[in-house]
């Protein structure tokens, strides 16, 4: 039965849940989740239970008191503001860098921030209260905010970005202590909600602006390797945090368009995935396609 | 002419048509990319400004120990917590949002838990950046600020009361916090034992203003440019350049002239009044006992 597409908007991926079963139809959200909560309770795991698996947090850790891990946004910030990490710490960055050049840089956003559990929220909000209203404005604000946030160290030599920084800050926020850090979470997901779409992760967040720009040329990828089966029942872009990646690869076989979807931008997520009744996309690598 | 050829668009051939969307698209593309543009300037004139507010360490606050200047501090600390990780006694904490220190940033309050001062300085061996440098590498000469005997009234050494807890517990004892004794003027007859706290051996543990027995302690531990004052680099003390030189570089004073008896004289060097055996005195002492005398003995000079 034929189900009109702006029907099945309602609810993405209820075909995929008929067809795949829910667990099917949620298996990388459910993935993600345990990830993302996962590597919080190991963050967590030391201040509130004595069990020391990873010290700090993610601007800079230490695992199992040898393998230490620095974000290199922070870094690179602190570079800018004048001053040069220890050797511990550019051996944690040499580490994450390749680390998200390889599986794409944005799965630091869609598998390990936090703030990406609250936006993802807001939008399942915001679509089961049919908000169709957002602000436009452009999606590369966040390259002039990344502009922004390295260019503020160079002229005050302070790391100016780090006193606003909502990813910094929320998840500094659960493992050291809140404050009023709720407030800016909380202005995140009213904003996601009733402003903009996908407004913080989609638009302004400067550390997304960062990773998208280290996962250009990643190697693990989303494909759309079965496109030929796809029913234009845009479930895909309904869910998809950034819908203007797909497009080439599902939709441009007529152009000569591979169905890798190889743009900096795509989290990795797996929601197109799990959405898919057709099992149009797979998880596949730059080489395969 | 129509609204649009006015705006030198004129919509006649498909051609055209192309070059007007073309016209059209980029225009937009200028605005939006202008608007960005500005938002992101003001943007960051209002986040410029308000780091330098959120930059003003208060006073109370002190860094962990190897902590870079205040400024450069604020450049090089990532906030990820791992010397707070790394103390034994858990004293250090980062600032979250709506606390006065800039925000997640480590610091402790002497007051609650002072610095215990580990030999291995391990906070600072944590970090990953030289936010606390790893110079440091005897925590006797870390400068996390400077203990001040700020309150002297409300002190209780100096109401002549014998406490001296500072004192006993400052793990650089003897040498940053010294005893010294003052006449007690209220008794006349006894001593106040009073702190002293001496900027060559402090290093800011704030361990004196958490034992403090008052309700707010009267020695705190402020930040060094508050605590310490700077002379004039012009200055040269004259005792110093004397010993530097072996000599003194001015011409001596003349030596004053007490007006003494024959044979007795004034030592200026601390000395004092020195009265030899052979002087011939008329009394006991070089002074009479009757005040005249000495006047008298004026007037006979003069008259001579």
């Amino acid at each position: 039965m034929m189900v009109k597409s702006s029907e099945r908007h309602q609810v993405p991926g209820q075909q995929a849940v008929e067809k795949k079963g829910w667990i099917g139809a949620h298996k990388w959200l459910i993935l993600r989740r345990m990830v993302q909560l996962g590597i919080l309770a190991l963050f967590l795991a030391g201040p509130l239970l004595g069990v020391w698996i990873v010290k700090g947090n993610m601007a800079s850790s230490l695992t199992l008191e040898v393998l230490p891990l620095s974000d290199p946004y922070v870094m690179l910030q602190g570079l800018m503001a004048g001053h040069f990490p220890t050797t511990e710490g550019l051996i944690g960055v040499a580490i994450v860098l390749v680390f998200y050049a390889l599986v794409g840089g944005r799965v630091y956003c869609s598998w390990v921030c936090p703030v990406n559990i609250v936006t993802d929220a807001a939008a399942w909000v915001r679509r089961k209260l049919g908000i169709k209203v957002s602000s436009q404005f452009s999606r590369s604000s966040r390259y002039w905010l990344l502009g922004l946030t390295l260019v503020l160290p160079l002229i005050t030599g302070a790391i100016v970005w780090e006193l606003f920084n909502p990813v910094s800050l929320m998840f500094r926020g659960i493992i050291f202590g809140m404050g009023w850090a709720w407030m800016v979470i909380l202005a995140i997901f009213v904003f996601d909600i009733f402003v903009s779409q996908r407004g913080w992760c989609g638009h302004l967040c400067p550390v997304g602006a960062f990773y998208s720009l280290l996962g250009q040329k990643s190697l693990v990828r989303v494909s759309a390797y079965n496109r030929e089966q796809c029913d234009d029942c845009n479930d895909c872009f309904v869910v998809c945090p950034e819908p203007k990646v797909i497009r080439p690869a599902l939709k441009g076989a007529d152009r000569g368009i591979g169905p890798l979807i190889d743009e900096g931008n795509c989290t990795n997520c797996g929601r197109c995935i799990d959405v898919c009744d057709e099992d149009v996309f797979k998880f596949s690598s730059r080489f395969k396609g | 002419m129509s609204d649009k050829q006015k705006r030198g668009l004129s919509v006649s051939s498909e051609g055209e048509k192309a070059e007007h969307k073309a016209v059209l698209s980029r225009r937009k593309f200028m605005g939006d990319t202008l608007k960005t543009a500005c938002g992101t300037a003001l943007l960051g004139l209002g986040m410029g400004t308000y780091s330098r507010q959120a930059s003003s360490f208060p006073a109370w606050t002190i860094r962990p120990p190897g902590a870079l200047p205040e400024d450069e501090f604020l450049g090089a600390c990532i906030r990820c917590g791992l010397c707070v990780r790394d103390c034994p006694y858990d004293m250090l904490r980062l600032a979250e949002l709506g606390e006065q220190v800039a925000l997640g940033t480590p610091y402790f309050v002497a007051r609650e838990k002072p610095c215990e001062m580990c030999e291995d300085i391990p906070c600072a061996a944590a970090c990953p950046t030289n936010a606390l440098s790893h110079e440091l590498k005897k925590i006797e000469d870390a400068r996390m600020g400077l203990a001040v005997l700020i309150d002297q009234e409300e002190c209780i050494a100096f109401q002549g009361l014998r406490c001296e807890v500072c004192f006993n517990v400052c793990p650089v004892q003897g040498e940053a916090i010294t005893i010294e004794m003052h006449h007690n003027r209220r008794s006349g007859k006894h001593a106040m034992f009073i702190p002293v706290v001496h900027s060559d051996a402090c290093t800011g543990c704030g361990k004196c203003e958490k034992a403090c027995i008052l309700e707010e302690a009267a020695i705190k531990v402020l930040p060094i440019h508050l605590a310490k004052g700077l002379l004039g680099t012009h200055y040269r003390l004259g005792w110093e350049q004397k010993d530097k030189a072996g000599k003194s570089l001015v011409k001596p004073d003349i030596e004053h002239q007490y007006n003494l008896p024959e044979g007795v004289r004034y030592d200026y060097n601390q000395g004092g009044l020195e009265v030899p055996p052979e002087a011939k005195l008329e009394h006991d002492t070089p002074f009479s006992s009757n005040p005249l005398d000495s006047l008298k003995k004026l007037q006979n000079q003069e008259n001579k």
